[in-house]
C-alpha cells in the first residue's frame, strides 16, 4: 500500500473516531507497563476504578439466580435423603472416587495454575502436555506387562512407568514454552492463547500421528486390583493408591516451592518479574523450569489416570484439562494451595453432586449432567467469587 | 542471539531443527499419505514436495541470517550445511529403522516411507547418497534464491507457490476446469494423472514468474495510473467492478460443481459467524469461547418450530427465522449480565463454560423430550421462497450469500457509527471509555446482544442446510475454530474474515482426503502465523500500523517470504 494513501485514511479515521483517538491520548499519559506486569498495571485500575458499592439491576439479576440455584440444590438434597434411595456404602463409594478424581485434578490444575501465576495466560495446551506422558508410558508398561515384570517387580515397573511418563510431559512442556510461548513475550494477550489453541491442536494429531488414533488399554496390575478394608469402610485399593501417590507428589510440589532455593525464585519472579531479575533471577529460565514442573505433574498425573480409568487415548487431554482449568479457578488461580484444594473439591461436588442434588429434582440419568455442574460452578464462582476458594490479592488484581 | 555467533558452522542449528521437522513429519504419517497423489506427474510427489519445501524454507531462513551477518560465502555455506544437516538426520533415521522395528511403537513407520526416502534404491549406500545429495541440493537452492535480486527472488516463489499449490488440488481444480467447455483442452494439458503434466508445471512455473515480475516492476505504475484517473472515471471503474464481484458471486455455484458449492457453503456459514463473533472480539474486545451457544440456539430454535418430529408447531423456515434470531438476541442479553464485569481470561473461561453447560443440557436425557437428546431433530424442512427451494448446496448458496452480504452490510455501518466507536473505546480501555461518558453496560450488552443474533442465523441457516440438528455438531470446537479464523484473518478487519473462512475452513475441506492431517497442519499453521505474522492476513490498517509500528521506526525490514507467499493483495 502507497504511504500517500494511508496518511489522509488514517487521519480520516481518527477523526472520525474521536472517542477512540482520545481514548489513545489518555492512555500514552499512563506510563505503558509491558506484558506481563500486571500487578502495577491493574493496581493502578483498581485504584482509578469507582468503587462499586451501589446496587446495580445487574447486581439484582445476578444476586436472583444465585439465590435460586442455592435454593434448588437445598431442596433437591433433601428430597434425596428423604428418600433414602442411596445407602451409606454409596455415599462413602462416591467420596473415595471424587477424592480420587478430584487428587488427579489437582495436579493437572498445578501446571496451570503456577504457569498463569508467571505469565498470566491460560496455559490452553496443557491438556495436551498431560495427555502426552501416560500416552508414551504406555508402550513401556505394555512391554513390562509382555515380560511379566509388571507382576513380578510392581514398584519397580510402576516407577520406570512413573519416570517415562513424567520425563515426557516435561519435555514437552519445555518445548512447547521455548517454540509457542517464548517469542511472544511480549505480544497483545490475545495471541499467546492462539498459539495454545494451535499447540493444543497439533499435540494431539501429532501423537494421533505417531502412536494411532484408537483407544489403548493400560495394563491392569493385578496388586492393585479389588476392594480392601480399612475399619468399616470398604475401598478399591487402586483408588486409596492414586489419592495416596497425588498427595504425596502435591506434599512434595508444595514444599519444593515454599522451601528450596529455585522455589524462592520461581514465586519472586511469578510475584514480580523486573524485580525478580533485579535480584538476579534469570527471568526465562525460571518461566522455562515452571512449565517443566508443571508438565512433570501432569505427567503424573496421567499415569493415575491411567490407573483410575484403563486406557489412553490421544484426545483424553481435553475433558480432564477444562476441568483442571476449573479447578484451578475455584481454588484462585495463581495460588498452588488453591489449586490443590480447588481439585479436590471439584471432584468431590462432580461425584457426589449428581446423585445428591439432581436426583431429588427428579431428573432422569443425573450422572450425565456432572459436567455441566462442574462448568456452572466455574461461572459460578467467576462471578461471585472471581479471587476463588483461597484467592489472594493476585486474583483481585487480575478480575 | 549470544549461542548463535558462537556457532562455528554457520547452519547448523537450523539444520538440526529443519531435520527434527522432517522426521517428526515422516513419523507421524504425513509424508507417506501425501505421497498417494503428485504435484508434478512422475517427477514430484506431494509427499516428497513437502519434505522438500520445508528444507527449502528453513534453509532459506538459515541463508538469510548467514547473509546478514557476514555476506555472501556465508550465506552459501548455511544453506549447504543446513540442507546437508537436515538430509543427515533423515538418513539417521534410515538407518535406525533398518535397525529397529519402530513400527511396534510408532505405527506408521512403515517401511514404504523408508524406501521412499532413500529414492527407492535396493542398495542402502546408494540411497542414502542420494538422499544426502538431495538435501546439499536443496540447500544450495535455497541459498541460490536468497541471493538472487528481490525481484527474480519474488518471481520464483510465486512461481514455486503457483505449482505447489495448483499439483495439490489438482482433484479439485481438474474437473471443474474440464466441466468448462472451451477450456477442457487447456485442463488436460496442464494436468496429467494425479498431478500436473511435467511441461504444464514449466508452463505455469513461467507464466506465474512472468506475471509476479511484471507486478513487481510495473504494479506501482498501473495503480499510479488508476489513481491519477478523472473522479467519474474511477467512480465507474469501481462500479465496473462492483458489477463483475456480483455476477461472479451469482454464478459461482453453477460454475463449480456441487461439491465446490458444498465447500463455499460451508465457508459461508463460517463467514457469518466470524463477522458476529468480530462484532464482539475484533469490535467490543470481549473474548468470548462460548459463542457456539447461540449458534445452537439459532439451529435448535428453527429446528423445534418447524419440524413435525417433535410436534409442537410447524411454522415454515421464514416464519421460524425470526424467533430463532430474536432467542439468539436474548440469550446473548442474558448470558452477557452476568459476565459484564469480567475482563480478557476470566470472560473467556465463564463463555466457554455457558456453551459448553448449553451443549451438555442438550445432551441430556432430561431434556430429550423437548430438545431431542443425543439423538437430534430431523426432518426440518428447506427454505421456500416463491416456489424455489432452497435444497442441495447449490441452492443453499444464495440463501448464505444474502445472509453474508445482511451481515456485512450491518456490521460495516456498525463500525463506523456511534455505538461502533463507543465498542472500539471499549476495547482500548474500559476506564477511560467510562470516563469519556460511554455507557458499558449497554455498549457490552448490544456487542453480545449483535454478534449472538447473527450466529443465531447462521445457526438457523445451518439447520435447514443440514435438515437435522444434532448436540455433537455444537462443541467447543466450533468456537474455537470461529475465533481462529477472525485472529488468522486480521482481528477486526472485516475482509479478514473472509480470507480466514476461506484460509481455515475451505482448504482443509478441499484436502479432504487428508482429513486426518487436517488439524495437525492446522494447529501447525495457527503456531506459525501468530509468530510470523500476527496481524493476520487481511489486517485492519490501524491495527497493522500498531504492531508494525516498532519496524517502521527502524527502518523498512526485507520482506519474509511468508509475507509475499501469503498472497497480500
Amino acid at each position: 500500500m502507497p504511504a500517500g494513501r494511508q496518511g489522509p485514511a488514517g487521519v480520516l479515521r481518527h477523526d472520525r473516531s474521536r472517542v477512540r483517538l482520545r481514548a489513545r491520548l489518555f492512555c500514552k499519559r499512563r506510563p505503558a507497563p509491558p506484558r506481563g506486569d500486571h500487578f502495577a498495571s491493574k493496581d493502578t485500575d483498581a485504584m482509578a476504578r469507582p468503587t462499586r458499592s451501589r446496587l446495580t439491576p445487574t447486581d439484582i439479576v445476578m444476586w436472583t439466580i444465585g439465590a435460586i440455584l442455592i435454593a434448588l440444590i437445598l431442596w433437591g438434597s433433601i428430597a434425596t435423603l428423604a428418600r433414602g434411595a442411596y445407602s451409606l456404602d454409596h455415599w462413602v463409594d462416591f467420596t473415595i472416587f471424587g477424592l480420587a478424581q478430584g487428587s488427579i485434578y489437582a495436579l493437572i490444575a498445578m501446571g496451570y495454575t503456577m504457569v498463569y501465576g508467571v505469565l498470566r495466560m491460560i496455559n490452553f495446551a496443557h491438556s495436551e502436555v498431560f495427555m502426552s506422558g501416560p500416552y508414551t508410558a504406555y508402550y513401556v508398561s505394555a512391554y513390562f506387562h509382555r515380560s511379566g515384570l509388571l507382576e513380578t517387580q510392581p514398584v519397580l515397573s510402576m516407577a520406570m512407568v512413573f519416570l517415562v511418563s513424567m520425563a515426557t510431559s516435561t519435555l514437552i512442556a519445555y518445548l512447547l514454552e521455548l517454540i509457542a510461548y517464548r517469542p511472544l513475550r511480549t505480544a497483545p494477550r490475545l495471541v499467546p492463547l492462539i498459539t495454545a489453541i494451535g499447540a493444543s491442536f497439533f499435540l494431539q494429531y501429532v501423537f494421533r500421528g505417531l502412536y494411532g488414533s484408537g483407544f489403548q488399554a493400560y495394563p491392569v496390575i493385578k496388586a492393585l486390583e479389588g476392594p480392601m478394608h480399612l475399619g468399616p469402610v470398604r475401598v478399591l485399593k487402586f483408588q486409596l493408591v492414586v489419592i495416596f501417590a497425588a498427595a504425596l507428589l502435591m506434599l512434595a510440589l508444595y514444599q519444593f516451592t515454599q522451601r528450596t532455593r529455585l522455589g524462592r525464585a520461581l514465586r519472586s519472579v511469578s510475584e514480580d518479574k523486573e524485580a525478580a531479575a533485579l535480584m538476579g533471577v534469570d527471568v526465562d529460565r525460571m518461566i522455562s523450569m515452571t512449565f517443566m514442573i508443571g508438565g512433570a505433574a501432569a505427567g503424573a498425573a496421567g499415569v493415575l489416570y491411567a490407573i483410575m480409568f484403563k486406557q489412553v487415548h490421544f484426545f483424553m487431554g481435553f475433558i480432564p484439562g477444562l476441568k483442571a482449568f476449573t479447578a484451578a479457578v475455584l481454588g484462585g488461580i495463581g495460588n498452588i494451595p488453591g489449586a490443590m484444594l480447588g481439585g479436590i473439591f471439584l471432584g468431590l461436588v462432580e461425584s457426589i453432586g449428581p446423585s445428591l442434588f439432581l436426583d431429588g429434582l427428579g431428573i432422569t440419568a443425573p450422572y450425565q449432567l456432572k459436567d455441566a455442574i462442574a462448568f456452572t460452578m466455574l461461572v459460578l464462582v467467576l462471578i461471585f467469587r472471581p479471587t476463588g476458594i483461597l484467592g489472594e490479592r493476585l486474583a483481585v488484581k487480575k478480575a | 542471539m549470544n549461542a548463535e555467533s558462537r556457532e562455528r558452522l554457520p547452519g547448523l542449528r537450523l539444520g538440526l531443527v529443519s531435520g527434527a521437522c522432517l522426521v517428526l513429519l515422516t513419523l507421524v504419517g504425513i509424508v507417506e499419505a501425501f505421497s498417494q497423489r503428485e504435484i508434478v506427474s512422475g517427477v514430484l510427489s506431494m509427499g516428497e514436495g513437502l519434505l522438500f519445501f520445508t528444507g527449502l524454507f528453513i534453509a532459506y531462513l538459515a541463508a538469510d541470517r548467514g547473509l546478514r551477518r557476514a555476506g555472501t560465502g556465508r550465506a552459501l555455506a548455511a544453506g549447504l550445511v543446513c540442507g546437508l544437516a537436515a538430509a543427515a538426520l533423515l538418513a539417521l533415521l534410515v538407518l535406525l529403522s533398518k535397525a529397529v522395528n519402530l513400527r511396534q511403537v510408532l505405527i506408521n513407520a512403515s517401511p514404504a516411507v523408508f524406501q521412499m526416502l532413500v529414492f527407492q534404491r535396493e542398495e542402502l549406500e546408494v540411497g542414502l547418497a542420494l538422499l544426502l545429495a538431495a538435501g546439499l541440493l536443496t540447500g544450495a537452492a535455497a541459498a541460490g534464491l536468497r541471493l538472487l535480486p528481490p525481484v527474480p527472488r519474488r518471481a520464483v516463489t510465486a512461481g514455486l507457490v503457483c505449482v505447489a499449490g495448483l499439483g495439490m488440488l489438482q482433484d479439485t481444480v481438474y474437473p471443474v476446469l474440464s466441466s468448462w467447455g472451451p477450456v477442457a483442452g487447456l485442463a488436460d494439458l496442464v494436468f496429467e494423472g494425479l498431478g500436473l503434466s511435467p511441461g504444464g508445471a514449466v508452463a505455469l512455473f513461467v507464466l506465474t514468474a512472468a506475471g509476479a515480475a511484471f507486478w513487481a516492476l510495473q504494479g506501482a505504475a498501473v495503480r499510479g495510473r488508476i489513481a491519477g484517473l478523472s473522479p467519474g472515471g474511477r467512480r465507474g471503474l469501481r462500479i465496473g467492478a462492483f458489477a463483475l464481484l456480483a455476477l461472479v458471486l451469482a454464478i459461482l455455484p453453477q460454475a463449480l460443481g456441487l461439491f465446490l458449492s458444498e465447500v463455499l457453503t460451508i465457508v459461508g456459514l463460517y463467514v457469518l459467524l466470524g463477522l458476529g463473533l468480530n462484532i464482539v472480539v475484533g469490535f467490543a474486545g470481549l473474548l468470548d469461547l462460548g459463542y457456539v451457544a447461540f449458534f445452537a440456539i439459532g439451529s435448535y430454535t428453527v429446528a423445534i418450530l418447524t419440524s413435525p418430529e417433535l410436534g409442537f408447531f410447524s411454522l415454515s423456515f421464514w416464519q421460524a427465522l425470526p424467533f430463532a434470531v430474536l432467542f439468539g438476541v436474548i440469550a446473548g442479553v442474558l448470558l452477557g449480565i452476568p459476565v459484564l464485569k469480567m475482563r480478557g481470561d476470566y470472560l473467556a473461561i465463564a463463555t466457554l463454560g455457558f456453551g459448553e453447560i448449553i451443549r451438555i443440557l442438550v445432551l441430556s436425557d432430561s431434556l430429550r423430550p423437548w430438545l431431542g437428546g443425543a439423538q437430534g431433530i430431523g426432518k426440518i424442512p428447506k427454505a421456500e421462497i416463491v416456489g424455489f427451494e432452497f435444497g442441495g448446496p447449490q441452492e443453499i448458496y444464495y440463501l448464505i450469500l444474502a445472509g453474508c452480504l445482511l451481515v456485512g452490510f450491518i456490521s460495516w455501518r456498525l463500525r463506523d457509527s456511534r455505538l461502533g466507536r463507543a465498542w472500539m473505546a471499549v476495547r482500548e480501555d474500559e476506564d477511560v471509555a467510562q470516563a469519556m461518558g460511554i455507557n458499558l453496560v449497554a455498549a457490552k450488552l448490544l456487542a453480545f446482544a449483535t454478534g449472538a443474533g447473527f450466529s443465531a442465523l447462521s445457526g438457523a441457516i445451518f439447520a435447514t442446510k443440514i435438515g437435522s440438528v444434532y448436540p455433537h455438531s455444537f462443541n467447543v470446537m466450533i468456537s474455537i475454530n470461529i475465533l481462529c479464523v477472525i485472529i488468522v484473518g486480521g482481528i477486526g478487519s472485516m475482509p479478514g474474515v473472509i480470507v480466514g473462512a476461506f484460509a481455515l475452513v475451505g482448504l482443509p475441506e478441499l484436502l479432504r482426503e487428508f482429513a486426518e492431517y487436517r488439524l495437525l497442519v492446522y494447529g501447525a499453521a495457527l503456531v506459525a502465523m501468530m509468530l510470523l505474522r500476527p496481524e493476520g492476513l487481511w489486517p485492519e490498517a490501524t491495527r497493522r500500523r500498531e504492531l508494525h509500528e516498532h519496524e517502521e521506526q527502524a527502518g523498512p525490514t526485507p520482506d519474509a517470504p511468508a509475507a509475499a507467499a501469503a498472497g497480500r493483495p
